[in-house]
């Protein structure tokens, strides 16, 4: 199965966002190239506000992420909720 | 008037709709196809615009509500850099040189893919790639302007920054870049898209913004890793953009399907071969190394194109052409063109160096099959003659790729030791490329090519140098001349890096000797 993955700039802003990741992906893995964060799962990866939420005890806006994204890999769907990587195949 | 009650704010999808999609109108006036003039004429065929999708679905609003985010976190780092004399913590001096070519070769494609985002995000019918290519257009703008700061202050100190411009317009070596993007912008829209969204942004970018981004961290530069990393959280917006144009394509009709496969081999190739410079920097010019360029190669193409090309045979799309060659590549690229640029060391304006005992052994380490085999011997015979007072300057002028535009320093695929020569005969004339891939491109759309502004022959046709400079006068030097035309002040921005200014200055602020500050 393919590899999807997800790569943050290592700092304090994305640290919630890489704890609910492996919170929520079992499978997920984290490496740390110099200054980021890199995330590969096998096959999807989600990201969901709830449990970042709950690791910050305040609200927040998924798009939040775009300040920190460095790259991805795998087709994306984003709602308010969560936002999905996958491979079809 | 009393504050009316707030309704239920719109979810993320309802606000994409409304405003986006809800922004667009069917002219009346003039036909749409009048408006839109330009995405027909590639033949591709778009029957139901509306099934466009741009999966992180960010408004208008929010574009500049995070973008502004960025910047102040940005700016910060910059001031920071500036005030705390940053520039005298990076590794060495020699670092400061992959900088110098970001500057001249990058930097001036932040600003070009700035233009032509700004016109495909007009042209395209469909209101959602509009908006999604008018962001892109204004990242383009900041790229070019947050590089542009940030480096300014390299400029301060160190030579061969004061005309990136200037130099990005008429230097023999950017053209390669230069003429990457204006292949693309003289393109159709979706072939644009193709070729940078897609091919360049998606495949490729990886490469250039991740592990030299993470060289720059392990480097001590500050200033420049922040600047890569705030226009890398524009590129997974960019990247997606050129996914989703692609299935787009895909999706709405199978005779879209070969006119796709077509511009995927040749900008996957294109792309290859820009890159090549970006191999160089990372397998040479990070006086720190993280990873090679064959392993990023294997992470970010291989691993992650694989994914992707298997995903995408749904629609009947293969691998690019070049594939299994660039992948051949990955051993032999950087090595071949940083012998280049050490070879040519005087007609480029940064500084070269034979590269250290220990960095050889590290090359080795990473390139066991290759490096010792083909390129270590002939770098201990240039160390020996540069110790002899004898540092090898290659005088005469390359010949070139007419696609490519890169001097023919690639070799054979499968035959490390023998360079790769292709040609075409076309109207009369003999054109001469550095692989079968580029011959294809060629190939295919000759009277394009023809009109290549190859810098070799531009020197040769006398059509680099300042005006008035007279070519008949005696002693007139013509390399001089054209490094005046260039705006390169000789003997400071070129030659090696050992007895350079840059080296002396940094040492003396630095408070080390010359010896001590090459580490």
């Amino acid at each position: 199965m393919s590899n999807v993955f997800i790569v943050f700039q290592d700092n304090d802003d994305s640290r919630p966002i890489i704890e609910a990741i492996l919170a929520d992906n079992a499978q997920a893995q984290a490496t740390y190239p110099t200054g980021l964060v890199k995330i590969d799962a096998p096959g999807s990866l989600v990201v969901r506000r709830e449990t970042i939420e709950e690791l910050i005890g305040r609200p927040f806006d998924l798009q939040q992420i775009h300040v920190n994204l460095v790259t991805i890999s795998g087709h994306i769907d984003e709602d308010d909720d969560q936002l999905s990587l996958k491979w079809n195949n | 008037m009393d504050t009316p009650v707030l309704k239920k704010k719109l979810g993320l999808k309802e606000r994409y709709a409304a405003m986006t999609r809800g922004l667009h109108w069917d002219t009346t006036y003039q036909p749409m196809d009048k408006v839109f003039p330009y995405d027909k004429y590639e033949g591709i065929k778009i029957h139901d615009w509306d099934k466009w999708e741009d999966p992180f679905r960010l408004t208008m609003d929010a574009y500049w509500k995070y973008q502004g985010e960025k910047e102040k976190k940005l700016y910060a780092v910059i001031d920071a850099f500036a005030q705390n004399n940053g520039q005298l913590g990076v590794t060495d001096a020699r670092y400061i040189n992959a900088l110098k070519v970001f500057l001249t070769g990058v930097t001036p494609l932040e600003y070009n893919a700035h233009r032509l985002f700004a016109h495909v995000g007009r042209q395209f019918t469909g209101t959602g790639a509009r908006v999604a290519c008018q962001m892109q257009s204004i990242d383009e703008l900041r790229h070019y302007q947050t590089e542009t700061h940030a480096l300014s202050h390299y400029n301060k100190y160190f030579n061969g920054m004061h005309s990136p411009k200037h130099m990005n317009d008429r230097v023999w070596y950017l053209s390669v870049p230069k003429s990457y993007f204006e292949d693309a912008c003289t393109s159709g829209p979706f072939e644009f898209l193709t070729a940078v969204s897609f091919s360049f942004e998606y495949l490729l970018t990886n490469l250039l913004f991740v592990p030299f981004m993470s060289g720059a961290a392990h480097n001590g530069d500050m200033s420049t890793v922040t600047f890569g990393f705030s226009a890398q959280s524009d590129e997974s917006r960019h990247m997606t953009l050129g996914i989703e144009c692609l299935k787009f394509m895909l999706e709405q009709d199978p005779d879209n399907v070969p006119i796709v496969q077509g511009w995927i081999d040749k900008w996957f190739w294109r792309g290859y071969r820009l890159l090549s410079i970006v191999a160089m920097m990372q397998d040479y010019m990070l006086p720190k190394r993280v990873m090679s360029w064959r392993e990023g190669w294997e992470m970010y193409i291989e691993q992650n194109g694989e994914s992707l090309f298997r995903d995408l045979a749904r629609y009947g799309i293969r691998k690019p052409k070049g594939w299994v060659q660039a992948c051949e590549g990955k051993n032999h690229i950087s090595h071949q063109t940083y012998a280049v640029f050490y070879s040519y060391g005087a007609a480029a304006a940064f500084h070269t160096w034979v590269p250290e005992e220990e960095e050889m052994a590290w090359l080795s380490e990473k390139y066991p099959e290759t490096f010792e085999k083909y390129y270590l011997p002939r770098w201990n015979y240039w160390r020996e003659q540069a110790k002899n007072g004898n540092r090898f300057y290659q005088k005469t002028l390359p010949m070139l790729c007419q696609t490519c535009q890169i001097p023919m320093i690639f070799t054979e695929p499968g035959d490390a030791t023998k360079i790769a020569y292709r040609e075409s005969d076309y109207q009369g004339d003999k054109y001469h490329f550095c692989s079968d891939h580029c011959k294809e491109i060629f190939d295919n759309e000759p009277e394009k090519y023809v009109q290549a502004w190859l810098p070799v022959h531009q020197i040769y046709q006398g059509n680099c140098f300042k005006p008035g400079v007279d070519p008949t006068k005696e002693g007139f030097d013509p390399l001089l001349a054209v490094f005046d035309y260039y705006n390169f002040k000789v003997g400071r921005d070129n030659l090696d890096f050992e007895g350079s200014e840059d080296q002396k200055n940094f040492a003396a602020w630095r408070g080390d000797s010359v010896q001590g500050a090459k580490k």
